[in-house]
């Protein structure tokens, strides 16, 4: 068993239109010292997901079912005061948006000692001296000076570091980080990046990126997990799945990815429609109405699910089309298009 | 910071010259142009009996056939320095704050208002305490409990609260507490703090409770509705996430980005109280500022008019100015330049 393990876990919603199937089914695992990257378009139960491993839709409208595992105990049986006392200590978050995740008006030093005291017992002294010290271990200069500081009063790439600090103050053994740098400027964009990839090496933790960036997870994960709808479609190491993908989506995806080495006036290849309703669900494989195979498979498109099934080497793909045709049609078609681009 | 108070300051004090012409002019100059003589008004000062020529001779001594900035002048001068009135028997000395004589008992305006300012500020402040604590701690459990029975009671409660005017409330109190039940003094009970603290909120307790259930309600349900707002925040979501308990994250999180609009409207509502609970206190007949001021606007008493209308319009004043330099306080995005 992985250090962090998933298992069938299933967070839906009822509202008033019907019940949304954020997330329907998925599975995977993290250990110490790897990342996985989650990857999928707004509203495929990215964030959803990360939410709920932390426990936070307790107590709210959400039903959870499935197990979460963290270091061999689990979490969706658990008491609430249990969960909460694993988060920010065993587990921790790094946020999208720095800006609004940080409460405006408390100090950044106030934020981080408050996140520290809650877990550790120790005076206000101790507690900032921390704090300061985590500033300045993830790159913020005068951390002494700067742990006064409103978050309003940091440059964008400066809040996110704090945020990571304010994560990291407790050692968590498990960080998510939902869309870590979908906020920044490309610039800041690797260096934060790189400075996440340097704290997992120094702290030995499990990480996951969730992101709709494939240019962020190859750069940092081991595995990558691909979500469409709620559900896993594409889940292998990050060389399978950059270098071999075998679900349309995935090609979707790496298509309409920009590139510099591309010509600027080919055009991207973007995923024709847009991501399918949580509540009305299309009917069997749910990438059906934007696959432009879907009809190579027939009838089974539009009516029975696709199971997630290993392709080679742990390496799981949901598609109906086989392995001999995805293959193919990665070779031949999707590659050499992707390539001469 | 400094010159941002500095700024302040002298704005506030530009506010309080423009209300005092705009008061005088009312007072003063306003009828005259509606057509009373300056010997209609000098005849308020001497009663019925007089002659022509007494009254004539009253209108010259209190300057009412100067041009009008000069009557304006002599007024802000009494203000500040004290004022001098010949009425011809002798000269009497009115000294600063000089806000003039009541038409009707004759007697200098500022001390009578001083004497009726312990009463309306026992009042403002002891209701003011229970609104905010009431009506807050409602607000914020309504709007944990969105939906629940308790929710749909107390913001009903609210509404009834803001639509019931305080003299049926009002009322409707004294008849069941002070006179069914006799929990309460009848109105028109009134102690010294300084005499008897005990007695003082004992008598003060129903026009308190009164009072703040009009006012609780407006934060009960500004409450709620900040809070609704807040605790879909971003950083709600972290500090639940660092592991905080749900009660830190609603008071230390949620109530404390809430307060800032409520404090706002605090500052106002408390200004507006000190210049007169008219209302309430007329109801409860406690003989306070809003009082004073129904009286001397019944008797037609200009002086007394004018001189509770600028002591009010300096309580709000005041407020608005407390407020805005706490405004930087409470959050620190404000920047004061």
């Amino acid at each position: 068993m992985s250090f962090l393990d998933v298992k069938d876990l299933k967070i839906h919603f009822p509202t008033d239109d019907g019940l949304v199937k954020s997330v329907d089914g998925l599975s995977f695992g993290v250990e110490r010292g790897k990342t996985l990257g989650i990857v999928g378009e707004s509203g495929s139960g990215k964030s959803v997901t990360s939410l709920g491993i932390l426990g936070l839709h307790k107590g709210g409208r959400a039903r959870l079912s499935g197990e979460i595992w963290l270091d061999g105990e689990e979490l969706i049986g658990a008491s609430t005061e249990h969960v909460r006392s694993l988060r920010g200590k065993k587990m921790a978050m790094i946020f999208q948006d720095p800006l609004s995740s940080m409460h405006p008006y408390y100090t950044v030093g106030q934020q981080i000692i408050e996140a520290y005291r809650i877990h550790n017992d120790v005076s206000k002294q101790v507690a900032r001296k921390h704090a300061v010290d985590m500033l300045g271990r993830v790159g913020i200069p005068e951390p002494a000076r700067r742990v006064d500081s409103y978050p309003h009063e940091f440059s964008g790439g400066m809040r996110q570091r704090a945020m990571i600090a304010m994560a990291l103050s407790c050692d968590p053994e498990l960080l998510i980080a939902d869309e870590p740098t979908t906020a920044l400027d490309v610039t800041v964009q690797a260096q934060i990046l790189d400075l996440m990839r340097d704290l997992q090496r120094e702290f030995n933790s499990a990480l996951i990126i969730i992101t709709h960036d494939l240019g962020v997870v190859a750069e940092l994960s081991d595995d990558i997990l691909v979500m469409y709808g709620g559900k896993c479609v594409e889940y292998g190491s990050a060389e399978d799945v950059f270098y071999r993908p075998e679900h349309p989506y995935t090609w979707g995806l790496l298509g309409s990815m920009p590139r510099l080495d591309r010509e600027p006036t080919e055009r991207l290849l973007p995923i024709k429609g847009s991501p399918p309703s949580l509540i009305n669900v299309p009917p069997g494989c749910a990438f059906h109405p934007r696959c432009p195979y879907a009809e190579r498979t027939g009838d089974k498109a539009t009516t029975e699910v696709p199971a997630l099934a290993e392709t080679e080497g742990g390496h799981l793909v949901r598609c109906h089309m086989s392995r001999e045709e995805r293959r193919g049609l990665w070779e031949n078609e999707i590659k050499p298009v992707l390539e001469t681009q | 910071m400094l010159t941002y108070i500095i700024r302040r300051l002298i704005g506030a004090f530009a506010m309080l010259v423009v209300i005092s012409m705009v008061t005088f002019g009312i007072f003063y100059v306003v009828p005259q142009w509606a057509g009373a003589t300056p010997e209609a008004m000098a005849s308020r000062y001497v009663g019925r009996a007089a002659t022509p020529e007494t009254v004539h001779l009253v209108a010259e001594r209190l300057g009412f056939y100067d041009p009008v900035v000069v009557q304006y002048g002599n007024f802000v001068k009494g203000l500040f320095a004290g004022a001098q009135y010949d009425y011809g028997a002798g000269v009497e000395h009115c000294p600063a704050p000089c806000f003039g004589y009541s038409f009707i008992t004759g007697q200098p305006v500022w001390p009578d208002l001083l004497d009726r300012l312990p009463v309306t500020f026992s009042l403002a402040i002891g209701a003011a305490l229970i609104w905010v604590v009431a009506g807050v701690a409602v607000g914020v459990l309504s709007a944990l409990r969105r939906g629940s029975f308790f929710d749909r009671l107390t913001m009903g409660t609210a509404l009834a609260g803001v639509s019931l005017p305080i003299f049926f409330t009002g009322m409707i109190s004294l008849v069941v507490f002070s006179y069914g039940l006799g929990w309460t003094p009848p109105g028109g009970a009134w102690t010294d703090f300084s005499e008897n603290p005990a007695e003082w909120a004992y008598n003060l307790l129903l026009p308190w409770i009164t009072l703040a259930f009009l006012f609780a309600a407006t934060y009960a349900r500004l409450t709620r509705a900040g809070m609704l707002e807040t605790m879909g925040e971003d950083y709600i979501r972290t500090a639940r996430a660092k592991g905080l308990r749900e009660r830190q994250v609603v008071v230390k999180h949620g109530l404390r980005a809430t307060l800032t609009p409520i404090l706002t409207l605090f500052g106002i509502d408390f200004g507006l109280l000190i210049g007169g609970a008219i209302l309430t206190e007329t109801t409860y007949t406690l003989p306070g500022l809003g009082q004073y001021a129904i009286l001397a606007i019944r008797t037609q008493d200009m002086p007394q008019v004018m001189g509770v209308v600028l002591v009010a319009a300096m309580f709000v004043v005041i407020a608005s100015l407390v407020v805005d330099l706490l405004y930087a306080v409470v959050d620190p995005r404000v920047r004061l330049s």
